[in-house]
């Protein structure tokens, strides 16, 4: 997934300089790179390429616990899996995407405040955005189990300003409370990765150079067209970076779905880690972790692309 | 004084006004007016109560040393700094309120500023966009072709060196043709051959469009070629203004007969004061000067000749003064010698390379020059203002 560009190991010295004579010098520097990349490489094999060729192996197997399986290359068990759960995949790759949308969209002006409006407490603010990380991921989730409760205010506000009644007609909430409804899972996946959002997004803006807005300025762009055609494009590598952060490891969350949601919200990661540890059915796990892999993989690409990181220096 | 240094910038036409109509600024022109202009960050005062008048179409330099409010100035002038008092205007129109954005003001920023996610192409048609201009393609390779990177259009600004991206700067905000150009040190980053070769082009372009420039600068010699006017900026005031000759043969300051170029000044006591010449005397010895080269109400003056006004004799005049050298340079085109005057004082002479032996220190010499070219300066003002600052390249260093 991260290989090494080629151009940047030719562009580190000696490379693919001219042939040059052989000196002790040049000769080490050849190896530079390769001593440099070799633990995330060897990292890379150890835990990603050995574990992902035992998945699709076990994608392809059949069996059971009893009788042990053996790779029949039973390709069968994908269309099974994908026909019986295939609401399931597209539910969680709507979700994974409204969430990373609202992330962005709560994400950016906080980055931007952060970066830009805040002064001295820039710091105190970054820490506050990461203090969610300092309790575990599932107590936060069950936080909110309290949170969108029915005796809480967050519900009297939502039910009295009439955003119910609108949370209702977009089908996001189906009955008259707000836990065990879409809303409050994909308001869980938002509030969950949101930092993984803010930070890049923060990183990127904090990098931008103000004169170059005064530049815009200067040139007769209004603060919003500066922003559109300076801020926002120069902004786009911490943009790709959230939202992929948030996108892919939402789109395979299973706790969210779990604890704020209800049998109608279940998402394709609560359905893997019913098939591998309470079915025990290994193939259509393995089947469906390893389509969720490459699908994700496939929407990481077409994104790159369309967002075009040729541009972004 | 400001006023009336003014009055003369005015007077002063300018070439190719007639071809300034085709081209010439999108927007309404006139006269470039600071009234008050002060600007405070916090209790200190980056510009003080500026009053300037630049008049439409002029080629105008202000000079001064680093840190003495010139940026801040054109800064407010683009509408990027808001002014703590006093106001801006172009021609009938006051736009110290105007947001930067709607003024017909651009600048070269002293650190570019170029867009790092757009091209050079589209760095430079940034302007034209915002505002829906016609013909953008054409006028975008215009401008690059004038700065001499046609075929730069498709770089990013990260793979030009310093000086492209200067040029780049020069031509992104040329190409609007705004009614001011604000341009803050455009040629600082450029080695000597591209700067004269740029210094030109500039005029040029400023000639042709009848463009009014605002061109900030720490090279003297740049202020001094190209300007109509120049303003030599001290401590965020305006210490004197004038023409180029005018304001080197006639400085009214001390800062300003050290700032540009040097001068040597002794200490002197004004003995009468005819009409047209002034008596003075210094150390005992007794010289004149032309009554209105003297900037000094008071009789204690500093009294002040150019180093390339004296002239270096050996052996015994009478008149003159006598010194020792102590010092000799080699320039190239000139030799600076260092002279120890009888009470201890140093002064700078200059001698053009004309094939004259070269002096050595020790050597006993005679000073004389024009009493035309003599001034007199307030001895109230310390006579080593504006010395420390800029000059050095131009007439080495003073040992
Ligand atoms: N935003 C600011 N806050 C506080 N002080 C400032 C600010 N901007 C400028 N100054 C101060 O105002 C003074 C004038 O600054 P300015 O940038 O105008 O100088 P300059 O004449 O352009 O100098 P240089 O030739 O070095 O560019 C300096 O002493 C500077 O420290
Ligand atoms: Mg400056």
């Amino acid at each position: 997934m991260s290989a090494p560009a080629p151009d940047t190991v030719a562009g580190l010295p000696g490379g693919a300089g001219p042939p040059v004579a052989e000196t002790p010098r040049s000769h080490r520097g050849r190896w530079t790179p390769y001593l440099l990349l070799f633990p995330g490489v060897a990292w890379l094999l150890v835990f990603f390429v050995v574990p992902m060729a035992f998945l699709a192996s076990q994608s392809l197997q059949q069996g059971s616990i009893e009788t042990g399986y053996s790779v029949t290359w039973h390709i069968q068990t994908y269309g099974d899996a994908l026909s019986a759960y295939s609401s399931q995949f597209i539910r969680s790759l709507v979700y994974a995407a409204t969430a990373t949308g609202l992330a962005l969209l709560i994400g950016y002006p906080l980055a931007y405040a952060i970066a830009f409006k805040v002064g001295r407490w820039k710091n105190v603010l970054l820490v506050l955005v990461i203090a969610p990380f300092f309790t575990s991921f599932l107590i936060r989730t069950l936080a909110w189990q309290t949170i969108l409760s029915t005796q809480g205010p967050v519900y009297s506000i939502v039910n009295h300003t009439g955003l119910l009644a609108v949370l209702k007609w977009v089908h996001l909430v189906n009955s008259d409370q707000l836990l065990s409804t879409p809303f409050a899972v994909i308001m869980g996946l938002t509030y969950n990765f949101l930092p993984f959002m803010t930070l890049p997004l923060y990183a990127s803006l904090e990098r931008i150079d103000m004169r170059l807005l005064e530049a815009g300025n200067d040139l007769y762009a209004s603060p919003f067209t500066a922003f559109r055609k300076v801020t926002w494009p120069l902004s786009m590598p911490g943009v790709v970076a959230g939202t992929l952060l948030t996108f892919i490891p939402a789109a395979g969350d299973y706790i969210n779905s779990k604890l704020l949601g209800n049998p109608d919200t279940t998402m394709i990661g609560q359905v893997i880690d019913g098939e591998f540890l309470r079915v025990l059915d290994y193939p259509t796990a393995a089947a469906l972790s390893f389509t969720l892999m490459v699908t994700i993989v496939i929407i990481v690409v077409a994104y790159i692309r369309r967002a075009g990181t040729e541009e972004l220096v | 004084m400001t006023d009336a240094s003014t009055e003369q910038v005015r007077s002063e036409p300018v070439s190719g006004r007639a071809a300034a109509g085709k081209a010439t600024a999108a927007h309404g022109g006139g006269d470039l007016q600071m009234r008050s202009l002060t600007k405070r960050f916090g209790t200190f005062t980056a510009v003080d109560d500026l009053d300037l008048v630049i008049p439409q179409g002029s080629f105008f330099a202000l000079l001064g040393p680093s840190g003495c409010g010139k940026t801040t100035t054109l800064r407010m002038v683009a509408g990027l700094e808001e002014p703590t008092a006093g106001t801006i205007s172009i021609g009938a129109e006051d736009i110290t309120a105007t947001r930067p954005y709607k003024r017909p003001v651009n600048t070269v920023f002293q650190s570019y500023a170029l867009f790092p996610h757009l091209d050079i192409f589209e760095n430079v048609a940034f302007g034209l966009r915002r505002r829906g201009s016609k013909n953008i393609k054409q006028q975008v390779n215009e401008a690059l072709e004038l700065v001499e990177l046609a075929q730069m259009g498709r770089r990013k600004p990260g793979q030009l060196s310093g000086g492209q991206q200067q040029r780049v700067a020069l031509a992104r905000a040329i190409v609007n043709r705004p009614s001011v150009l604000l341009l803050d040190e455009p040629l600082g980053a450029l080695d000597l051959k591209l700067r004269r070769q740029m210094q030109i082009e500039l005029k040029r372009i400023q000639t042709e469009v009848g463009l009014t420039f605002v061109h900030v600068t720490h090279d003297q010699e740049e202020a001094m070629t190209m300007a109509d006017t120049i303003a030599v900026m001290n401590q965020g005031r305006i210490e004197q203004m004038g023409g180029p000759t005018d304001l080197y043969e006639n400085p009214t300051t001390t800062f300003v007969a050290n700032f540009l170029g040097q001068s040597n000044l002794v200490r002197a006591k004004v003995t009468s004061r005819g009409s047209d010449v002034l008596e003075v005397e210094a150390e005992g010895q007794a010289f004149t000067l032309p009554a209105r080269r003297s900037f000094s109400d008071s009789d204690e003056i500093w009294f002040g000749v150019r180093p390339e006004k004296l002239s270096i004799g050996q052996g015994d005049a009478a008149e003159g003064l006598r010194g020792v050298i102590t010092d000799t340079s080699f320039i190239g085109v000139s030799t600076q010698y260092l002279v120890r005057l009888p009470w201890g004082q140093e002064i700078t002479a200059v001698r053009q390379n004309d094939g004259a032996p070269i002096l050595r220190p020790g050597e006993q010499v005679t000073l004389t020059w024009d009493p035309r070219h003599a001034f007199a300066l307030d001895a109230s003002q310390d006579a080593h203002a504006g010395e420390d600052f800029g000059e050095g390249e131009l007439l080495g260093s003073k040992g």
